[in-house]
């Protein structure tokens, strides 16, 4: 039963469910756009004070369209009211920063939190009103994605794609001013209009969507598809198209979730919704996630300690200490601070690769390729360390230390620099400009 | 109006709700982390939901410890989520504190089946309620969320008071303190930790989002009227009491007088520290916007009458005493002030106000008091051509602007040490006298 009606609800088996969800949809697509910008612009928290000081102009806006005797519950009518109470606040922002010394944020904190808090007492006062329906006042504040009727779901729809094509229309312009606004105000671009225009389309979609998330949480459907999205990408096109794929994701979940369990506020399940998605971003996206960053630190770490080990048994091999086996082990793990087991495990390892084998009396023998593996990240670290002898006038004691953290790092090219900066070895490998054997190990070869 | 002890109980707890968020929102406000109190007000929802669900309580012990916990934990994320997303504060915050609050009102909305509570309650507060509930301690009744809001701000005080020293240290010269080998980060989740138990205590009254209000305006207000520690915590926490008492007034006469029913005070204590900001930000001294128009204004006026005396001064020593008609005053000095006709006007009328200036026939002619007035104003414009000229070895040609502009600028002690350096000369470098 509970299954039937959640797949009509997700295939949209209803008119009326697709229409709301054309809605919810096209909205959480022009969020993810116009909120990428926004992001990059560093003024996500503009919005929260926008939609907040929206609450007086809904409220205001029920109070007069009962004066004049309309019922005070059209949608326009509220929006246009939302939308200069929401512009006046963004005005004040402004004001209070460019004439007070006050931070920007305590300037959003100001408005946001008093006019909200005019907005409260109006609201208190039609809440007492006699015969007026304050209910529909509700989804303003929490969101009802459920409840919108047929023509608002269409007007919020329309709107929401003009505004995702304005973006795309201006998309180039935006990008300008998003990365490099002193460029573009030195090659004659009107960056002060554009910014303007870009802080519009976000008034804009913060008005759209207060009826179906509310004021309170209207700012996650800029904010949170672009934060996931910057998990995903560092081009700024895959960027806004990502959020806007998050933002309809979110958006169509949220709405489905809402359509079935009308008594949760739709507003915090479609945010809700939204962090689930950013979550997986923040931990699997491809280019910031945590995962993934994780998984390439300990693949770079694993590198670092296979390629230490392996000069470590061929400087081994050139100290002529790799006869007996027990010299050996303690050659290499006084040469790191390896204990016998990871040491053991690494050379496993190494053995599973074919770099290094066995040999009757239990010593370990690099193979071919491990040789030659292992001369060619000496024959780096060697490098390095002449030239930061006769380069960059490095104490003899300290080369070992500096080449040890470059060496792994070192591409082809530049080592093909490094050939050129010290060009006596040709070919070949170094000697070690320093001792190789350390004084307690006593005197070997 | 109809006040009852129910009303004295309503303003008393709007208040501690008010001075307790103002104490420690001072500091959010001085280290430019006010929006961290929103983000903190919003994300512990969750935990005061999973309290209320527990529990079946909407005070008490478990409410504050689940909240503090998430307000802790909040300020972590934004850390998190800025760092490995390499994102500013503001979109970090704005992620985990929209989503942490979208999560407590879902959850919320699941206790409301076992405990009375609405999402209203959360965001707007109901003050009006907090009478109703009440503990005896000792002989006293007083109401629960009065005596739970006494103890936060005393905790917050003996904070404060305690650390007066390192909070002071750390909000104006952070660079000193990390020199002095401060760590600033523990002071910081401290306040952080007040923050959090200030809000809770708070929510009861205000509600989470005007709880904003009470932590950032009064701090916004005191950052406009004063520039040390003491006097700015004082300032904050007196004008959210202020608010607290006429927000609850006219929470309850206002409306009325509009035909409408009473409205709630926390709204309309938020109202209220905001035309409160909105007064300091026109009329604090000095650094208000009608204090500074002020200022130029009446400097301006001061340079007028100061002009229209300098070029008379001149006149008089030409034609003696005779006076100038307006058209005349252009032709004195071709000074750019006559030249334009409102400046003039204005001028002279400042002049006939203060009485240095008097009007016959259409000719404007010094009084005695003018007189003297005019002769220093001269006196002090040539002693500048003069130190210019023999000082600054600046041309004839372009002494006059520059003492012209000095010479408004030019108080008694700083025309004492003219006079001092030109003691011996009586003229100014084109062979004038000096009057």
């Amino acid at each position: 039963m509970m299954m039937d009606r959640f797949m009509r609800v997700l295939m949209l088996a209803d008119y009326n469910t697709r229409i709301v969800m054309f809605g919810t949809v096209l909205l959480g697509i022009a969020g993810g756009v116009v909120g990428t910008f926004l992001l990059l612009r560093r003024r996500a928290l503009l919005a929260d004070a926008v939609s907040h000081a929206a609450l007086p102009g809904v409220v205001g806006a029920f109070l007069l369209a009962v004066a004049v005797g309309t019922g005070g519950r059209s949608l326009p009518v509220l929006l246009a009211g939302a939308l200069v109470s929401g512009l006046l606040g963004m005005g004040c922002v402004m004001l209070i920063t460019r004439f007070t010394r006050l931070s920007q944020d305590a300037a959003l904190g100001i408005v946001l939190s008093v006019f909200f808090g005019f907005g409260a007492a109006l609201l208190g006062i039609v809440q007492k009103m006699r015969g007026a329906q304050a209910a529909g006042l509700n989804s303003f504040i929490y969101g009802s994605a459920a409840s919108m009727i047929r023509t608002d779901a269409l007007l919020i729809g329309l709107a929401a794609a003009v505004v995702v094509v304005l973006a795309a229309l201006l998309f180039k312009e935006f990008r300008l001013l998003t990365f490099d606004p002193a460029f573009a105000a030195g090659d004659g671009w009107p960056v002060g209009r554009l910014d303007l225009l870009l802080m519009s389309l976000v008034v804009a979609i913060t008005v759209l969507g207060l009826q179906a998330v509310g004021i309170v949480l209207v700012i996650a459907i800029l904010i949170v598809p672009a934060a996931s999205a910057r998990f995903w990408t560092e081009s700024l096109l895959v960027m806004v198209l990502v959020a806007a794929l998050i933002g309809a994701v979110g958006s169509y979940l949220g709405t489905a979730i809402s359509a079935l369990a009308p008594r949760l506020p739709a507003g915090a399940v479609i945010v809700a919704a939204l962090g689930a998605l950013f979550l997986v971003s923040f931990l699997f996206g491809g280019s910031r996630g945590v995962v993934r960053a994780m998984i390439t630190r300990s693949r770079v770490i694993r590198r670092t300690v296979r390629q230490n080990l392996l000069r470590v048994l061929y400087e081994c091999e050139e100290s002529g200490l790799d006869h007996d086996a027990d010299e050996q082990m303690r050659y290499l793990s006084a040469s790191r601070r390896w204990t016998p087991r990871t040491l053991r495990r690494m050379l496993r390892r190494l053995e599973r690769e074919q770099l290094v084998y066995r040999v009757p009396g239990e010593q370990r023998q690099l193979t071919r390729t491990g040789r030659y593996e292992a001369m060619r990240i000496t024959r780096n670290h060697r490098l390095w360390e002449v030239y930061l002898l006769e380069h960059a006038d490095t104490a003899a004691a300290h080369v070992d230390h500096g080449a040890d953290s470059i060496e792994h790092v070192l591409g082809d090219a530049l080592v093909a620099e490094l050939e050129e900066a010290v060009p006596r070895f040709g070919k070949t490998l170094p000697q070690s400009p320093h001792a190789l054997v350390q004084e307690e190990q006593g005197g070997g070869s | 109006m109809i006040w009852t002890s129910l009303d004295s109980w309503i303003v008393i707890a709007a208040a501690l709700a008010g001075a307790s968020a103002a104490l420690v929102g001072a500091f959010l406000v001085l280290e430019k982390m006010s929006m961290m109190g929103d983000a903190i007000s919003h994300a512990v929802l969750p935990g005061i939901a999973i309290a209320f669900i527990l529990t079946g309580s909407r005070v008490g012990g478990p409410v504050l410890v689940g909240a503090a916990g998430f307000g802790v934990l909040a300020s972590m994320l934004v850390h998190v989520v800025r760092r490995s997303g390499r994102l500013d504060d503001g979109a970090a915050m704005g992620v985990v504190f929209t989503v942490l609050f979208a999560v407590g009102l879902i959850l919320i909305e699941q206790a409301a089946r076992h405990v009375d509570i609405h999402p209203d309650h959360v965001l707007f507060g109901s003050v009006e309620l907090v009478p109703l509930t009440v503990v005896e301690i000792g002989s006293m009744v007083i109401p629960r969320g009065v005596a739970v809001l006494a103890v936060v701000l005393f905790v917050d005080l003996v904070v404060v008071i305690l650390f007066f020293k390192e909070l002071r240290l750390v909000t104006f010269d952070p660079a000193l303190a990390t020199t002095l080998g401060f760590n600033a980060t523990w002071l910081h989740y401290l306040l952080m930790t007040l923050v959090a138990l200030t809000t809770v205590a708070a929510f009861e009254v205000v509600g989470s989002i005007l709880v904003i209000a009470m932590l950032v305006v009064p701090g916004a207000i005191a950052h406009l009227l004063t520039r040390r520690l003491a006097p700015f915590l004082l300032v904050s926490v007196a004008s959210a009491v202020l608010a607290a008492a006429i927000g609850h007034v006219a929470a309850i006469t206002v409306p009325l007088r509009f035909g409408f029913e009473d409205t709630n005070t926390a709204g309309a204590m938020a109202t209220v520290l905001g035309l409160l900001f909105f007064t300091a930000l026109l009329v604090a001294p000095e650094r208000g916007l009608l204090t500074r128009a002020w200022t130029m204004l009446a400097r301006r006026m001061i340079v007028r009458t100061q002009d229209v005396l300098g070029l008379l001064a001149r006149a008089s020593e030409r034609s003696d005493g005779d006076g100038l008609s307006v058209n005349e005053f252009r032709t004195v000095h071709r000074s750019p002030f006559a030249a334009r006709a409102t400046g003039l006007r204005v001028g002279l009328m400042l002049s006939r106000i203060r009485g240095f200036v008097r009007r016959e026939h259409g000719r404007y002619r010094l009084t005695e008091r003018g007189r003297a007035a005019a002769r220093r104003v001269l006196r002090v414009h040539r002693l500048w051509e003069r130190f210019f000229h023999d000082v600054g070895k600046v041309g004839l040609i372009d002494l006059h602007p520059a003492a012209d502009y000095l010479e408004h600028y030019t108080d008694a002690e700083l025309r004492d040490e003219l006079e001092k350096e030109f003691a011996g000369t009586d003229t100014d470098p084109r062979g004038n006298p000096l009057p």
